[in-house]
C-alpha cells in the first residue's frame, strides 16, 4: 500500500554519484550536448572578426585599435611594453581597488535598499513618505551627481563609493518594493487565518515572497554599481579599473585601455554570478519550480 | 497518484487501519448571517454584491452554498472569514460578531494558497508553530499523522509546486485541520482540478466530514458536487446575492457516488437546476442585448 504513495519509484534505483564521479558525470553530460561546441565556436567567431578587422585586414581607423594578438602578447608578458599585464602588481591594485569599492557600495545599497523596499511595499504609510522623493531622485544620472559628490565628500574614495551606492540603491529599493507588492493577497489571508501576527507575516510571507524580485534587483544593481563606479573613477580617482582606462587614454597607450575593459567585463560577470548563486541557495523552492518547467 | 482501493474508494489511512479520528473533540460552531449587505466602489457607482442575505450554518452540518458564477459567493466567504466587514447586518459566530480572521474559522481557498516557499510539512505546521500552541514532538507527530491521513506521507519535504493539483488540495486540508477549527470554510476548493481528481477529492472530503461532522461551509458552482456533499443546500440569487431557496438534502450518510444517480438525488437536482437556470439567465440577459435570446430559449 505504502509504495503507491512513493511517486513513480517503479524500476531500479541508481546510487547517486558523489565527488569526482559526479563531476565527471556532469562533464560527460555537458559534452554530449551541442551547447559547449556552439559556445566555443561563437567565441572564436567574434575573436576572429575582431582580429580580421584590426590585425588581419588592418582596415582604416581599426588599425589604431590593438587587436587580440597584440593584447594577448602584452597581457601575458613579464615585461609589458605599455605597463599593464598579469605579472605587474599595478594591475591587481587597480582590480582590488575597484572590487573593494563595489563591495562597500553594494553592501550599503543592499543593507539600506532591501529593508527600505520591504517596508515601502508592506506599509502604505511608509511608501507615501518616501516614494515621491525616490522617484524624483532616481532619474538623475549618477554622472550628474559627480560635482556634488566631490563637494560633499573628502578625498578620492568617498565620492566614488557614494556614486556607486546611489545608482544601485534605487534599483534595489524599487525592485524590493515591487517584490512585496507582487505577493498574492491569498498568502496574507492564509497567514492571517492561521493566527499570524503582523511581524510573523513580515518574516514568513513578506520577506521570502519578495526574494525573487529582490535578487533580480540585486543582479541589476550590481551591474549598475559597476557602471557608475567606473564613470566616477574616470572623473575622480587615483586607482581602479576606470582610472586605468582613462589614464591609459591620457598617456596615449591603447593596450592597457582594452585590457582594463575586458577585465571589467570578467569581474562584473563574476560578481553577478556570485549574487545569482546566493539567490538560488536562498530560494530552493524557485529553483525547483524552474526545474519543473525544464529550465 | 491518488491512492485508491480496488473498490474505487479513497482510503483515509495508508495502512488500511480504521480511523481513530472520530473521538476528536471537534468544535461545532454555528454561523449566523443576519441581513448582511455588501457593496464595493464609489458612492455614486455602487456595485452591490450582497443584499439582505440571511443564512444559518447549523452546527455539525455540511452547508453548501451554490449560486451562479460571479454572484458574490467569494465575498460572502470573505465576510465570514473576517477578511472584510459587511456594510449592514452582522455575521455571528456562536453568537459573537466576527471582527477579523482567526484560527477557529479555517478557509480553504480557490486554487491554492499553500505558501510556495515552504515545504508541505512547513506549510502544515505553520499555524501551530506561530501561535506556539503545539510544539516539538507533539507538533511533529500531529503533522505527520495528518499528512499520512491525506495521503502525503511521502511528500512532506516537497514544495507545493512539486505536487499535483489534487495533492495540493489535500495538503491544504491538512494545513487547515491541524488547527482543529470549529468551522471549515471551503471556497470552491476543487475548482481547477480535472474531473477524475475532483471526484476523488469530493469523496475524500466527505469521508473527512463524516468522520467527526465538524461544521462545514462549502461554496461551489457545481450542482452535482453540491448535492453530493450537502446536508443543506443554499441557493443564491444572481448578483446582488440573496438567498433564493434552502433545500434539505436527505440522502443517507455515508454517501457514495452511486447515490447521485438515485431518483431522490435527481429530484433535488431538477429543483435546484430550475432556480439556478433562472438566475443564470437573468445575468445572461442583463449583460447585453440578449433578451431576445433568453426569451426564445425559454419558449423552446
Amino acid at each position: 500500500m505504502a509504495t503507491q504513495y512513493a511517486g513513480g519509484t517503479t524500476g531500479h534505483r541508481i546510487e547517486a554519484p558523489t565527488g569526482l564521479a559526479l563531476l565527471i558525470y556532469r562533464l560527460k553530460e555537458a559534452l554530449s550536448t551541442p551547447k559547449p561546441y556552439l559556445m566555443g565556436f561563437g567565441v572564436f567567431l567574434w575573436l576572429f572578426t575582431y582580429w580580421l578587422l584590426c590585425e588581419g585586414l588592418k582596415l582604416d581607423r581599426f588599425d589604431k585599435i590593438p587587436g587580440p594578438v597584440a593584447i594577448a602578447k602584452e597581457w601575458f608578458s613579464y615585461e609589458p611594453f605599455q605597463g599593464i599585464s598579469f605579472f605587474t602588481a599595478e594591475y591587481y591594485d587597480h582590480i582590488l581597488a575597484s572590487c573593494r569599492r563595489i563591495a562597500i557600495a553594494f553592501a550599503i545599497a543592499t543593507g539600506v535598499g532591501v529593508p527600505l523596499g520591504l517596508f515601502m511595499g508592506w506599509s502604505d504609510k511608509i511608501r507615501q513618505y518616501i516614494f515621491p522623493i525616490l522617484e524624483t531622485l532616481r532619474p538623475i544620472p549618477p554622472l550628474a551627481w559627480v560635482p556634488l559628490a566631490i563637494l560633499m565628500f573628502p578625498g578620492f574614495e568617498a565620492p566614488v563609493i557614494f556614486l556607486a551606492t546611489l545608482a544601485s540603491l534605487f534599483v534595489t529599493t524599487l525592485n524590493t518594493m515591487l517584490g512585496v507588492q507582487s505577493i498574492d493577497e491569498e498568502y496574507f489571508r492564509a497567514a492571517g487565518c492561521l493566527g499570524s501576527s503582523k511581524w510573523d507575516i513580515f518574516k514568513n510571507v513578506v520577506v521570502p515572497g519578495a526574494l525573487p524580485y529582490i535578487f533580480t534587483g540585486l543582479q541589476i544593481s550590481i551591474g549598475v554599481a559597476w557602471f557608475s563606479l567606473v564613470a566616477a573613477e574616470m572623473v575622480s580617482g587615483d586607482l581602479g579599473l576606470g582610472y586605468l582606462i582613462v589614464d591609459a587614454y591620457m598617456n596615449n597607450v591603447t593596450v592597457p585601455m582594452v585590457i582594463g575593459m575586458i577585465t571589467l567585463g570578467f569581474v562584473g560577470w563574476f560578481t553577478s554570478v556570485i549574487v545569482r548563486v546566493i539567490g538560488n541557495r536562498l530560494m530552493q523552492w524557485q529553483v525547483k519550480e524552474l526545474a519543473l518547467q525544464g529550465r | 497518484m491518488d491512492a485508491v482501493s480496488p473498490e474505487g474508494r479513497v482510503n483515509l489511512n495508508m495502512d488500511g487501519q480504521p480511523s481513530t479520528e472520530a473521538d476528536w473533540a471537534v468544535g461545532k460552531s454555528t454561523v449566523e448571517i443576519k441581513n448582511v449587505s455588501k457593496a464595493y466602489g464609489d458612492e455614486w457607482d455602487l456595485d452591490q454584491v450582497i443584499t439582505n442575505l440571511d443564512v444559518t450554518v447549523a452546527p455539525g452540518e455540511l452547508t453548501v452554498i451554490v449560486g451562479p458564477s460571479g454572484c458574490g459567493k467569494s465575498t460572502l466567504v470573505n465576510l465570514i472569514a473576517g477578511f472584510e466587514q459587511p456594510d449592514t447586518g452582522e455575521v455571528l459566530l456562536d453568537g459573537k460578531i466576527v471582527t477579523g480572521p482567526a484560527r477557529d474559522r479555517m478557509v480553504v481557498f480557490q486554487e491554492t494558497a499553500l505558501i510556495p516557499w515552504q515545504t508541505t510539512y512547513q506549510n502544515v505546521v505553520f499555524g501551530p508553530k506561530l501561535r506556539g500552541d503545539l510544539k516539538g514532538k507533539a507538533l511533529k507527530a500531529e503533522a505527520e499523522r495528518l499528512l499520512v491521513k491525506v495521503g502525503l506521507g511521502e511528500f512532506v519535504h516537497k514544495y507545493p509546486i512539486q505536487l499535483s493539483g489534487g495533492m495540493q488540495r489535500r495538503a491544504e486540508l491538512a494545513r487547515a485541520l491541524i488547527n482543529n477549527p470549529n468551522i471549515m470554510i471551503m471556497d470552491e476548493p476543487f475548482r481547477g482540478l480535472d474531473a477524475m481528481s475532483r471526484g476523488l477529492m469530493q469523496e475524500f472530503f466527505l469521508r473527512l466530514f463524516e468522520e467527526n461532522r465538524r461544521t462545514n461551509l462549502f461554496v461551489t458552482s457545481e450542482i452535482d458536487e453540491a448535492i453530493f456533499l450537502a446536508d443543506s443546500l443554499v441557493i443564491l440569487s444572481n448578483k446582488p446575492a440573496s438567498v433564493r431557496k434552502v433545500i434539505k438534502i436527505d440522502l443517507p450518510r455515508p454517501r457514495d457516488y452511486k447515490m447521485l444517480s438515485s431518483p431522490e438525488a435527481y429530484e433535488y437536482k431538477r429543483e435546484a437546476m430550475e432556480i439556478l437556470h433562472e438566475e443564470a439567465m437573468k445575468n445572461f440577459a442583463a449583460d447585453a442585448d440578449s433578451g431576445d435570446f433568453a426569451e426564445s430559449f425559454r419558449k423552446r
